[in-house]
């Protein structure tokens, strides 16, 4: 058994950052199932939002202008406190990450460089070139090392120690060695990314799989918002691999099969730089309507832009390109289509990142405190982790400095034990249903009946066929658990949790008739603030998802039409 | 011998599980393929449907995690970056060399890590910080270009003669990640970093074999950060001992 004051479980940006802030109050570690470096943060490419006026046109910009583009983004569904504490704390935070050593580029003045990103009224997305995900991973990774932050890598955490409504830890799988161990703290956090990888088309990694979310979940801690699945509108064409939004902050155009630059009809003053969820509802659009290259992508052309630009601003994805499909984006277009990018909802919190159940905390892609509302602007979802990453790291400290030491052997003795016995059900399996094929199918389903156009009728028959998934689940064939780093294992706890998360996504999809942001409903096409401007929060209850609904924290910006 | 049809790839991987012990061994599947097929999209097919006690790391499958570098028909290459078409249809996997085996294709990278924290892997800055960003110019910047791109996947540190024979020798990711640090305008430590970098089993351990350069599947050149150090720990020792220089 494994003791510590404040354990945070995941070891990407929000994570790391939240570390970095526990450390200095109280013994703190981190548990994360791949080596902290591997996290999806590193993938992140286009920049991070704050206020800070470094571009030439973006002198006169403020949080306050910042807060209001989030909320509008958002389709005025997210909380307007949460919104306005994280672009307030946007610009020391990114200072602080430079004074750590993070490499972002530079103005020529030797200041942070900013670039344009989709629905921002100015130049506020800071960024290293197009690896501003691998540099600040990296960043705060270095500080974890010189603060000798624990780790428990390659560590995969099965269930929460729940002990009369209070969080008392975590068990988790030693991958390298396959054993089961108790990991006790006073405080947790759980910071375990997003959910992306269980649609079919996704930008994400594969780790991506939610189940950090269904952790608190099972735990009682309901889930806020997920029928808010963000599509990025460049995922590459076929892989699904990100393409960033800087792409077009650095003046990329869209182009269908008829060589229009089509977001004139869409947004014709953002043009390429409206939201995702309108550039992804638009790109799928000319699709449908048969305007897209082989029936099934467009063209992102950065040709104008020039080898120079390209090299210095967008190597990464010229690599990318390069590698998996062949093409060099100096000389052709890119083929690109939406592909599912980011789970806005999450994690049930509220601004001091505490979930319902004590001692329990979540910061990052896994939450929902809710700063993204019905969409996310890009740009905000690295800021997030790392504004809302320290509020956790603060919060959970000071929490775990509160609470007595005490730890009840029996309790974590039988947590233990009921593990256990869960994964001997799975060795003990008699049926024959691959948890691959089921994964596979539940994929599918999601993307063909729960992508970016919605309806009624689709969201039932995919409700239906989710829980025939879930009910095949029960009878899988035997999983062999005597072994080091079983894959095998790991990956039928994921997907009992994408199936589970499957089943809340579609149920709460089906329940919100209304259009908003990223959730558009064929048979509901306008938004209906009368009715839904509130979150929806998926409770467990042994037959499924039971769900009710919160107050959405209105502060100054009054629900408007949106837009671009 | 194992068959393959028109369609399949003979994939060869070395095999090793810690519970049974023994030698490595060789172990042939036939997987099919597409033109889009990566290396790593055949292990799990594969895992999936062939067995399931096969073991590899993987997350991203974009070519930034740096989970899956392996060596692959005779190269160090990413498994999700490696498409199948590009290296033929008889493929060798085998896991990092000189490196001690977890299971399959896991290796363990302790030492790896060890030896990369053993550079002060970050900024040490000796000056007050300001109240905003420091003022990097362009050209500060540039002298970290690439430096800051590895993404430690440790195939420079597999490659390296100079590590096989020298266990306790940093190793070209450790070093390229002096170098960042080192050149970094906002740090203030370069002498003790040289300090360190000087001992027997730092910098001058490498002899410019440039297999690591080889190697990296991100096309850095660890090797010339190594030699921009070199030459950097040469002027500072003559600085200190000859004072009209400095």
């Amino acid at each position: 058994m494994f003791q510590h004051d404040v354990i945070i479980v995941g070891g990407g940006l929000a994570g790391l950052r939240a570390a970095i802030e526990s450390s200095a109050l109280v013994d703190t570690a981190v548990v994360s199932r791949v080596h902290p470096l591997r996290s999806h943060t590193k993938a992140a490419q286009g920049g991070i939002n704050a206020a800070l006026g470094n571009a030439e046109a973006g002198r006169d910009d403020s949080p306050d202008k910042h807060a209001f583009d989030t909320v509008k983004g958002s389709d005025f569904l997210a909380d307007q406190d949460a919104v306005e504490l994280m672009t307030r704390m946007g610009p020391e935070c990114i200072f602080e990450l430079e004074h750590w050593g993070c490499p972002f580029s530079r103005t020529d003045d030797g200041k942070i460089a900013q670039r344009p990103f989709g629905g921002a009224g100015f130049p506020r997305t800071c960024y290293g070139a197009d690896r501003t995900g691998l540099y600040l991973l990296q960043t705060v990774y270095e500080q974890s090392v010189k603060r000798k932050i624990k780790q428990y890598q390659e560590y995969f955490v099965t269930s929460l120690i729940v002990d009369e409504g209070l969080c008392r830890g975590v068990i988790a799988l030693n991958i390298k060695t396959g054993e089961f161990v108790p990991i006790v703290a006073k405080a947790t956090i759980l910071a375990t990314g997003g959910a992306s990888w269980i649609y079919s088309i996704s930008t994400n990694s594969m780790i991506n799989t939610g189940s950090g979310m269904t952790l608190a979940y099972r735990a009682g801690v309901p889930l806020k918002d997920m029928e808010f699945i963000q599509f990025h509108p460049t995922g590459l064409y076929p892989s699904g691999l990100l393409i960033t939004e800087g792409a077009r902050g650095e003046g990329g155009y869209l182009i269908n099969n008829k060589g229009e630059r089509f977001m004139e009809r869409y947004a014709p003053k953002a043009m390429e730089l409206a939201p995702r969820d309108i550039v992804s509802r638009s790109i799928q659009k000319e699709i449908d309507e048969g305007r897209a290259f082989e029936n099934a992508c467009v063209h992102l052309d950065l040709r104008h832009l020039g080898r120079d630009k390209i090299m210095t601003r967008l190597p990464g994805i010229r690599e990318l390109c390069l590698l998996f499909v062949g093409i060099d984006p100096i000389d052709k277009p890119i083929p690109i289509r939406p592909a599912a990018h980011y789970t806005m909802g999450g994690i049930d919190c509220n601004a001091n990142c505490e979930t319902p159940l004590k001692g329990l905390y979540a910061a990052g892609e896994c939450s929902c405190i809710s700063v993204h509302g019905a969409n996310r602007l890009g740009g905000n979802s690295l800021l997030e982790c790392v504004v809302y990453g320290k509020v956790a790291g603060q919060q959970a400290s000071k929490f775990a400095k509160s609470v007595p030491d005490r730890t009840d052997e029996r309790l974590i003795e039988s947590s233990l034990e009921r593990e256990q016995k869960r994964v001997e059900g799975f060795q003990k399996g008699n049926g024959a249903e691959e948890p691959a094929a089921l994964r596979d199918e539940v994929r599918l389903i999601l993307t063909q009946k729960v992508g970016m156009f919605r309806s009624g009728p689709d969201l039932e028959a995919a409700l239906d066929q989710i829980r025939r998934l879930r009910r095949r689940f029960s009878q899988l064939r035997p999983i062999d658990l005597d072994r080091v780093f079983n894959l095998d294992l790991i990956r039928t706890f994921e997907v009992e949790s994408m199936l589970e998360l499957a089943e809340i996504i579609t149920a709460s999809a089906l329940a919100r008739k209304e259009s908003r942001g990223a959730h558009v409903r064929l048979d509901f096409p306008q938004r209906d603030d009368e009715n839904f401007l509130k979150h929806t929060l998926a409770h467990h209850t042994p037959t499924g998802p039971r769900l009710d609904y919160s107050d959405v924290k209105i502060t100054r910006y009054q629900p408007e039409a949106r837009k671009y | 011998m194992t068959k393959r049809n028109k369609d399949g790839v003979a994939l060869t991987v070395l095999r090793y599980d810690p519970r049974k012990g023994g030698d490595p061994y060789y172990q042939t599947f036939t997987v099919t393929a597409t033109k889009d097929t990566t290396v790593l999209d055949a292990l799990f097919r594969i895992l999936e449907t062939q067995d399931y006690s096969l073991a590899f790391r993987y997350s991203c499958r974009s070519a930034v995690c740096g989970s899956c570098a392996m060596f692959i028909n005779g190269r160090h290459r990413l498994a999700c970056s490696t498409l199948i078409s590009q290296v033929g249809r008889e493929i060798i996997v085998h896991p990092l060399p000189h490196l001690p085996i977890i299971k399959d294709l896991v290796v363990d990278l302790t030492l790896f890590f060890e030896k990369y924290e053993v550079v002060k892997p970050y900024v040490v800055p000796t000056r007050p910080l300001p109240g905003k960003e420091w003022i990097q110019s362009p050209k500060e910047r540039s002298r970290i270009n690439d430096s800051t791109d590895c993404i430690m996947c440790a195939a420079c540190y597999s490659s390296c003669p100079s590590v096989w024979t020298g266990k306790k020798y940093l190793g070209p990711a450790a070093l390229l990640w002096a170098y960042r640090f080192a050149a970094d305008s906002r740090d203030g430590v370069l002498r003790d970093r040289l300090g360190v970098l000087g001992l027997e089993d730092g910098l001058w351990r490498c002899h410019t074999i440039f297999n690591c350069t080889e190697a990296c599947p991100k096309s850095l050149n660890p090797a010339r950060f190594i030699e921009s150090l070199k030459r950097t720990a040469t002027k500072e020792t003559l600085k200190a001992r000859i004072p009209f220089l400095s």
